[in-house]
């Protein structure tokens, strides 16, 4: 099986780790992997910002790099999400792109989703000490039902205590650009999601979204919260922390 | 009714800076939302009846002008007159024209969305002619200096108990009172003077029936029904797209609105009212008036927002939508907050007029998940985003810099290279430490929270390097 490795433009710049974290637990199960070393961005940005004509050019160049493989892997639901529908949508009046759209969708999952609804992971190679509480990223809870995949796995590595926290589908405030457009409002919200990661009583958060992850690691810090981890759910399960 | 959306930006820093204000919205937030949830439980099939839902509002939005003309011909064999105002300013000179056409001095006043809108009570003053606000919310608001709602369905929950109880010491003169009963009964002893002498009610409408020409009323305080029956003219100011086809419709989306507004399987009130007082009959309005309200919504049919038409105006996107819950409503600048206001003020108040409000939002998808006649608001708002772009609309920094960086990232190589240095550059940012506490390029997300420090490489470079290793 060939699996074709979208390491998303914000693993790639901000943390390397998760992108190899990935790697890991995919060839770990069996997987032969490929990082095509032309990827840049899935063009989620430029189509939530209202650029049309950028967001279509950047899905063109994704759809032309991923669509030999047998199947696409993102560790993220928001980029996972994007490839998957709204790349559909994008095409409605360039009927040759729409197909190789709806066939790369039909292939694209985000990495959670991907170990256990498509290759369903017996066993992970992870281990952890301490109590980790889940952070549902919005798009991949809310648009490709992310929910137990994250639970299941982190429920396979050895010492994961994992201590449900309330919210925790509610959103973070990061939001992509709105972070930075309406900085303080984001704020805001991440101090929410960081009362609710506190009450749980958990020693880390995990999620599926470098993009929450950096928000909610930020607020945290700034609240004057040096000690909880907070980790993509990929570094914990390929033991990469 | 005035737009202040364009201040968005500075609305939503002093919502946030404003303490009293911060307090009200956390005892708030979460009452509608765990009271929609326990509601919904007892519906045994959500999905399948909001899939009815959405059918029947797409049924109407789909032939607006055929359900629209079937309602009027039923109206009007009832008795009632109906009349079409293009925007605000008809609705005010319409219903002024009829207050003044029956001598009315005083007009009692259920609540309307599109009241607020057209600034309706503004014009009736200049008029001489004295509204009431008789919704417990709307009063509170009225008495104080008219202040404009921040939410469609309860328009005083950025207030708290003790402003009130401020409030009615001030306004009523009257020993001051810390009981909600109690403030509730002063409010009723006001109001039932105001109900026993007015000559004109006005309502809204929150379902027009096209199969018998009725308007549905959907209230919890009874105020609604004071308003529509005892004054000798009833006027009803509602949208055009509001109309449904039959009763049997109305009971299907009665299953989803009280319950989808707030929680209850039903509201305290619920009236059909049709036509005018028969000869036989002991109450009831002489005069009924439907002024059918365009005010932006036929240029909406047919276009990339036709779905916005099926709102409802239950309020749930906004009651669960994470900006909102932290800025409340005013912030949004006009009639409509949250999602759907997000969606609705740039279409009826102009996209120019509210350059941030489609880009006020997280795209959390949560406001679609609870709409009951699912409306893609995610969808919506990044359409309108696509909109002000292609228009020029947005600042022109902003515009240049999605451009760049799209080209950038359609040329590997050199978004390699800027990665790269991007990588390094904030590394260097950070020093030692694991964050960086000012982001020059970006100081909007350092001011509430740190900017965790990169790893330092890209991935694409190390993994290049791992891969020159191992060969």
């Amino acid at each position: 099986m060939r699996v074709g490795l979208f390491v998303t433009c914000l693993v790639d710049l901000m943390r390397p780790s998760i992108g190899f974290a990935a790697l890991k637990l995919l060839e770990n199960a069996g997987c032969e992997v490929v990082v095509p070393d032309t990827q840049t961005c899935c063009g989620q940005p430029a189509w939530n910002s209202g650029d049309k004509p950028g967001a279509e050019a950047l899905a063109k160049k994704t759809i032309a790099e991923f669509e030999g493989f047998d199947y696409v892997v993102v560790p993220s639901g928001s980029c996972g999400d994007h490839i998957r529908t709204e790349y559909l949508g994008m095409f409605a009046s360039e009927p040759e792109w729409r197909d190789r759209a709806t066939a790369m969708a039909a292939r694209t999952y985000e990495l959670t989703d991907f170990l256990v609804s498509v290759l369903k992971v017996e066993a992970v190679p992870g281990t952890y000490k301490g109590s980790v509480t889940y952070h549902d990223s919005c798009t991949g809870l809310r648009s490709l039902g992310i929910k137990a995949q994250p639970r299941a796995l982190l429920a396979k590595v050895e010492g994961v205590e994992l201590k449900e926290m309330n919210g925790c589908e509610e959103c973070c405030g990061f939001g992509g650009t709105f972070s930075v457009k309406f900085g303080d409002v984001s704020a805001a919200i991440a101090e929410r999601k960081c009362d609710f990661i506190h009450s749980s009583g958990a020693r880390a958060v995990a999620g599926g979204d470098l993009g929450c992850l950096l928000n909610i690691e930020g607020k945290l810090r700034r609240m004057g919260d040096e000690t909880t981890r907070v980790l993509h759910v990929a570094e914990i399960l390929a033991g990469e922390v | 009714m005035e737009i202040k959306s364009m201040r968005f930006k500075a609305n939503a820093s002093a919502s946030l800076a404003n303490v009293v204000l911060q307090g009200n919205l956390k005892n708030a937030k979460g009452k509608f939302v765990t009271k929609r949830a326990e509601a919904l439980k007892d519906l045994d099939d959500f999905e399948g009846t909001r899939d009815a839902a959405k059918a029947i509002r797409n049924k109407v939005i789909d032939n607006l002008d055929l359900w629209l003309e079937r309602f009027e011909r039923k109206a009007l064999d009832t008795g009632a007159h109906v009349m079409w105002a293009k925007d605000g300013a008809e609705v005010c000179r319409l219903v002024t024209e009829i207050a003044r056409k029956h001598g009315v001095k005083k007009v009692t006043k259920s609540k309307s969305m599109l009241s607020e809108e057209a600034g309706l009570n503004q014009a009736l003053e200049a008029a001489g002619i004295q509204p009431v606000e008789t919704d417990l919310g709307e009063y509170i608001l009225q008495v104080d200096n008219n202040e404009p709602p921040s939410h469609i369905i309860a328009p005083a929950v950025h207030k708290s108990l003790d402003d009130v109880a401020d409030l009615f010491h001030k306004v009523h003169g009257t020993p001051r009172k810390t009981e909600i009963p109690a403030l509730t009964r002063e409010a009723r002893e006001v109001l039932r003077e105001h109900f026993m002498t007015a000559d004109m009610g006005l309502s809204g409408g929150n379902f027009l029936v096209a199969e018998t020409g009725s308007v549905a009323l959907v209230t919890n305080e009874g105020n609604g029904r004071m308003v529509t029956t005892m004054p000798k003219v009833h006027v009803v100011i509602t949208g055009i797209e509001k109309v449904i086809p039959t009763l049997e419709d109305l009971s299907t989306l009665m299953r989803l609105l009280p319950r989808s507004a707030t929680g209850q399987s039903i509201s305290n009130y619920f009236s059909i009212l049709t036509g005018v007082k028969k000869p036989e009959e002991h109450d009831g309005p002489e005069h009924l008036y439907f002024v059918l309200v365009d005010s932006g919504r036929a240029d909406v049919v047919g276009g990339d927002f036709h779905e916005m038409l099926r709102c409802i105006r239950c309020g749930a996107c906004m009651n669960h939508c994470p900006v909102y819950q932290t800025i409340g409503g005013h912030a949004y600048g006009w009639v409509y907050p949250g999602p759907m206001g997000s969606v609705l003020t740039p279409l009826y108040a102009g996209i120019e007029n509210s350059i941030d409000l489609p880009h006020a939002a997280t795209l959390c998808n949560q406001c679609g998940v609870v709409c009951p006649v699912g409306i893609p608001l995610p969808e919506l708002l990044r359409k309108l985003r696509e909109k002000q772009t292609d228009a020029g609309l947005r600042p022109l920094t902003e515009r240049i810099g999605l451009r760049v960086w799209a080209w950038v990232a359609q040329k590997p190589t050199l978004y390699a290279l800027g990665a790269r240095f991007g990588a390094r550059y904030l590394k260097w940012l950070a020093g030692k430490s694991d964050r960086i506490s000012l982001l020059p390029m970006a100081p909007e997300w350092t001011r509430g929270r740190e900017f965790p420090a990169p790893q330092g490489k890209t991935f694409r470079e190390m993994y290049a390097a791992r891969k020159g290793t191992a060969a």
